[in-house]
């Protein structure tokens, strides 16, 4: 069962149209939310008069920020660095506003027409300033001592802030000396790498319909994804309701891929509207307003020094980056630029390591976390310079990756430093046997013959491939509860979120293996906090790892249970008893046996009373884990340019990827396909541009590229399962965001490839017109 | 992204839709396949205050061959004119820039009549009507019935010829003797969005000489551009690959496009080097 190409129980259900996205819940008497955006990057709020919104017949309501002065800025989920407090959002905008998006004011109606056209009778009297918009450019006066202070809120007076909201280094060796004292004919070498602002672009936008059930006395959210326990935390708190009073549901998803799910301004309008209006409230976020209210990510400029030995070992890294965070610091605190450092040096040893991050604000969009992040952008950065490093020393790029590698013989390898709080221990790998592997599968040998080939026959045609260590499992804990009902249901109840990753069809697999049963018989309970305690959340590539382990655990934990109850029962030991198709049997004997449902009933109070065992055939099961695994894969692609227009088409993709072990190849493989349709997107179409004053020009999508099926080529994968992780029960290390790590680094090094010229690439998105003004 | 309030009416006639929107032409539309229309009320870009839907009027769509023209009803869909029946070099053209436009689902609502009235500058309707010299027949209640030849009909970026109260009701085009090469090319970032640059031809050659060329450009001037530079290079010489290359390099000369965000001027005026020829189905490289 675990390793099945099992199909996925989410499926039935989507497939008949019966799913439930936000949007399909409908309560009677809803009001419709509508958020009024700022539509300036950056101004002084003179006044914002709600009057005429709501004389218009169907308005209820309509606040500005003076209506709910007493909420403090929204709260950091991760990687929550105490420079960072300043530069946090308030709910609704206060004194200044910073982004073309920005919430100024918020309608509440009794239909969304009628909220948008309340909306547009919203006064904004705006005093317009200069916008902000180069990261690069040398930090600039961001907040007055007042801002900074009430956007901390640590009842401390901070002084003024200026756009640098942090800065800091991760390193390991000593960088300077090693510079310092190069040995005969070391080389230095540089790139500059820049990927372009995008993001997770989820097919349904944002979405929360929230209630105040009286006769419960609860509130009630639906459309939560991501993270339902931690944003449950943060809205009781808003809310001044205790967190028992708080039920937040996810629904169904079109989508995650990290900025779906976080707590946003208005999940906190939405649910404060809902407890102080009385009515039922619904939240539908339009494409407009998703582009540029949610999270946006990427946005970083890299500058890398190596100090390389002439067989091209690296001996020092010294990098330098700078991350654009767009407006405010959201609940991401400093993930990504935290993970930017840390993963940086990637499959490579380097023993003298040095990465200094600077994350600046800008009048754009907050940026947050989108599917692989840090990993992107420094797979980039890293795998540019080893192709340069290659290219100056006159190398193959295989080799010089080759020489670098961590050896097998050396895992478990730690590298000195923390990534997302936790040392960052490589736990397992073979990194020149997956290479080795894939290139064996797809011929890349004969792969890269065949384009020098036709680039002699005069052909713009070019191969390039990039090596990428990914990180996944984050703990610290994930919990389950597998239960079996009088008629021998199964069912796994867990505090995981689906972002329609297959989640339930993973887990069911998991308790399907341990109990001997069939997966698509177990329901699978998850995303909702008034059926389990805890949860951690879906990102960071955690859930098959964590929640896996944990179904794992309390699968054997209730196997053990009917064991004992069966031993007792049928006057055997237990050691005698196996399980089997649904049955506690004698091993020897398989005649004898008792089903799990017969298991259940004799486990009702009474009867468990006097088997002297708790209530029911249920247990709990948990897994906790203070480090996380690292898998690792390649990426190759074959581009072919079109000379008139200077278009690269990318003509093949291939990804091998080891996970440790594939719980569903299926799956993996589906998450690698969307992971490299996305990955594209980057590398070659999506790109948030903004004109002089700060307006943003891809507000819909003739202007944001999201590449459709007929840009994606055929995804060829190889998954392998060649070093499982030996930090958890199952082997298992994370499937979702390889697919995407390493794609722009791929996709450049063949666009040099069939350009013939080396490092001609420094930064994605890659525009045909610059690739056509290189044709010359 | 709901649109403002609006009246909506259905008329069952074209007298009725001519009488719908007399009343007030400034603050009504015309709704055909709502393609354009509809996404623009959408963002409040525009806010008629009356829909004047002309989708159940009869008689306004289909090809009709007509001696040395083909009529085209105005609420013909893109998805019709992909599957045209019509036979030679006109046939050809029409499908393979009916392929051109959006997806599927946008090409069987929307309608050729609906684009030219929209008019934008890399419509490939507006392209292929400019092209060859179509004639707009339009009607208005006041002042009856009138004919707008194409070089007078597309006057700027969403602006024709035609008053608020005319419809637009039929398109006449040339039938095209079997001596005409006909053809397409554009360069967008993805399938089915709007050119960046876009290219058509028609160029009649026999017995090797060119004998009339047409060459029309979207994505480079507010409206379709004829280039007049590569015309004049084609027109009464001996056809060859060397012949287009020249016409090509003339057009781009002679253009002089905006820059955006999707391409600035040197790089329009080299996609236009680019798609000239395989509009004319030379240089299939791409
Ligand atoms: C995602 C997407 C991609 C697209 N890609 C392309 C593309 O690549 N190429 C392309 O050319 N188009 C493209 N389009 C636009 C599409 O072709 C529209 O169908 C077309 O522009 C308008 O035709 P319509 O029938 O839909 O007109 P409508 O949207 O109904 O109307 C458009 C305008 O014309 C007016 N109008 C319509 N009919 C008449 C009439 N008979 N008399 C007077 N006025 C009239 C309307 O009042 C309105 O102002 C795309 C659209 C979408 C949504």
């Amino acid at each position: 069962m675990i390793g099945a190409r099992a199909l996925r129980i989410e499926d039935p259900v989507l497939l008949r149209g019966a799913g439930r996205f936000a949007a399909d819940v409908i309560r009677p008497g809803e009001l419709h939310m509508r958020v009024v955006r700022s539509p300036i990057a950056h101004g002084r709020i003179r006044s914002v008069d709600v009057t005429p919104a709501l004389l218009l017949d169907g308005v209820v309501a309509a606040w500005t920020h003076a209506d709910i002065a007493e909420l403090p800025a929204i709260g950091f989920r991760l990687t929550p660095l105490a420079d960072l407090l300043p530069y946090r959002q308030p709910v609704l905008a206060r004194r200044i506003v910073r982004y073309v998006g920005e919430p100024v004011a918020v309608v509440f109606a009794t239909s969304a027409y009628l909220a948008e056209d309340g909306a547009e009778l919203v006064r904004l009297d705006l005093d317009p300033l200069p916008a902000h918009l180069d990261a690069d450019a040398e930090p600039t006066a961001w907040l007055d001592a007042e801002q900074a202070t009430w956007a901390a809120g640590l009842d401390v007076e901070l002084p003024a802030q200026d756009s640098q909201a942090t800065a800091f280094t991760v390193e390991y060796g000593d960088v300077d000396a090693a510079f310092a004292a190069p040995g005969p004919g070391w080389r230095v070498i540089e790139t500059d790498a820049r990927i372009g602002r995008h993001t997770g672009v989820p097919m349904e936008c944002r979405g929360l319909a929230a209630v105040y059930d009286e006769a419960e006395q609860q509130l009630i959210v639906d459309g939560a994804a991501k993270v339902p326990f931690w944003n449950r935390e943060a809205v009781a708190a808003m809310c001044g309701l205790p967190p028992r009073q708080v039920q937040v549901r996810e629904t169904h998803v079109g989508g995650g891929f990290g900025p779906r799910g976080e707590l946003y301004p208005e999940d906190v309008l939405v649910t404060l509207a809902a407890v102080r209006l009385r009515r039922p409230i619904k939240w539908i976020e339009d494409r407009q307003e998703h582009l540029v209210a949610t999270n946006h990510s990427r946005g970083q400029h890299h500058r890398l020094r190596a100090l390389v030995r002439p067989d091209g070992e690296i001996e020092a890294l010294d990098a330098a980056f700078v991350l654009d965070q767009g407006a405010y610091v959201r609940t991401h605190g400093a993930t990504v630029a935290s993970l930017t450092a840390s993963m940086l040096p990637g499959p490579y040893r380097i023993p003298h390591f040095r990465a200094r991050a600077q994350v600046r604000l800008t009048h754009k969009t907050p940026a947050g976390t989108y599917r692989s992040p840090g990993r992107y952008e420094g797979t980039f950065a890293r795998e540019r310079l080893v192709d340069r490093i290659a290219g100056e020393l006159g190398l193959d790029p295989v080799e010089v990756r080759e020489r670098n590698f961590i050896p097998a013989g050396a895992m478990p390898y730690e590298r000195p430093i923390q990534a997302m709080g936790t040392h960052l221990v490589h736990d397992s790998g073979d990194y020149a046997l997956l290479r080795a592997k894939v290139w064996e599968k797809f011929d890349l040998d004969g792969v890269r013959r065949s384009v020098a080939e036709r680039r002699a026959a005069g052909e713009l045609a070019g191969f390039g491939f990039a090596f990428f260590v990914e990180k996944s499992g984050i703990g610290p804990y994930e919990g389950a509860r597998v239960s079996v009902d009088s008629s021998g249901a199964v069912t796994v109840t867990c505090g995981a979120s689906s972002v329609g990753q297959g989640v339930d069809t993973v887990l069911a697999q998991v308790a399907a293996e341990v109990l001997g049963i069939a997966h698509d018989t177990i329901r699978v309970v998850r995303g909702r906090t008034d059926q389990f305690e805890y949860g951690r959340g879906a990102f960071a590539t955690r859930l098959a790892v964590m929640a896996g382990s944990a179904v794992a655990n309390a699968a054997r934990a209730l196997a053990g249970k009917a064991r004992r109850v069966a031993a007792h029962t049928l006057g055997v030991p237990v050691e005698d008893l196996g399980l089997a198709d649904g049955r506690v049997l004698v091993t020897g004997d398989p005649a004898r046996a008792l089903t799990l449902a017969e298991i259940a009933r004799l486990l009702d109070p009474s009867g468990a009373a006097e088997l002297g065992e708790s209530p029911g055939l249920t247990a709990e099961g948990w897994f906790h884990s203070d480090h996380m695994t690292y898998p690792y894969g390649l990426h190759a692609a074959v581009v072919r340019i079109d000379p008139g227009t200077g278009r690269p088409h990318v003509e093949r993709f291939i990804v091998g990827y080891d996970v440790g072990r594939a719980l569903n190849p299926t799956l993996v493989e589906g998450q690698i396909a969307g992971g490299v349709a996305q990955g594209l997107g980057g590398a070659l179409y999506e790109e948030f541009r903004y004109a002089e004053d700060g307006t943003p020009l891809c507000t819909t999508f003739m202007d944001y590229l999201i590449p459709t099926a007929l840009e994606i080529p055929p995804i060829e994968t190889l998954i392998t399962e060649d070093a499982p992780s030996p930090i958890n029960p199952l082997g298992v290390k994370g499937a979702g965001e390889g697919g995407t790590t390493a794609v722009a680094a791929a996709v450049a090094a063949a666009v040099d490839d069939a350009l013939g010229r080396p490092n001609a690439i420094t930064s994605v998105p890659i525009h045909p017109a610059q690739v056509r003004r290189l044709l010359g | 992204m709901k649109p403002s309030p609006f009246e909506y009416v259905r008329p069952r006639t074209l007298t009725e839709a001519l009488a719908a929107i007399a009343e007030d032409p400034d603050e009504s539309k015309i709704l055909a396949g709502g393609q354009s229309l509809i996404p623009m009320m959408n963002f409040r870009l525009a806010r008629p205050a009356r829909l004047v839907d002309v989708n159940r009027v009869p008689g306004l769509a289909g090809l009709a061959s007509d001696g040395d023209r083909v009529r085209v009803g105005t609420l013909t869909r893109h998805h019709a004119m992909e599957h045209n029946p019509l036979p030679g070099p006109l046939g050809g053209l029409l499908r393979r820039a009916a392929a051109h436009v959006g997806h599927l689902p946008i090409r069987t609502r929307g309608t050729f009549g609906g684009s030219l009235a929209h008019c934008d500058a890399a419509s490939e309707w507006c392209l292929v009507a400019r092209l060859l010299d179509a004639e707009m027949t339009v009607r208005s209640q006041a002042r009856g019935t009138r004919v707008i030849p194409a070089a007078d009909f597309f006057q700027a970026v969403f602006t024709t010829a035609m008053a608020p109260d005319e419809i637009l009701t039929s398109i006449a085009l040339p039938a095209l003797d079997e001596h005409y090469r006909t053809g397409i090319a554009e360069f967008a970032r993805r399938a089915g969005d709007f050119a960046i640059v876009a290219a058509t031809a028609a160029v009649r050659v026999e017995e090797g000489l060119v004998t009339e060329a047409r060459i029309c450009l979207g994505g480079v001037a507010e409206v379709p551009l004829r280039s007049a530079a590569a015309e004049r290079v084609l027109l009464g010489e001996r056809w060859s690959p060397e012949l287009v290359t020249a016409a090509a390099e003339a057009a781009a000369a002679d253009c002089d496009p905006p820059g955006d965000a999707h391409g600035d001027p040197a790089y329009r005026r080299d996609l236009v080097r680019a798609l000239v020829p395989r509009a004319l189905g030379l240089d299939a490289r791409r």
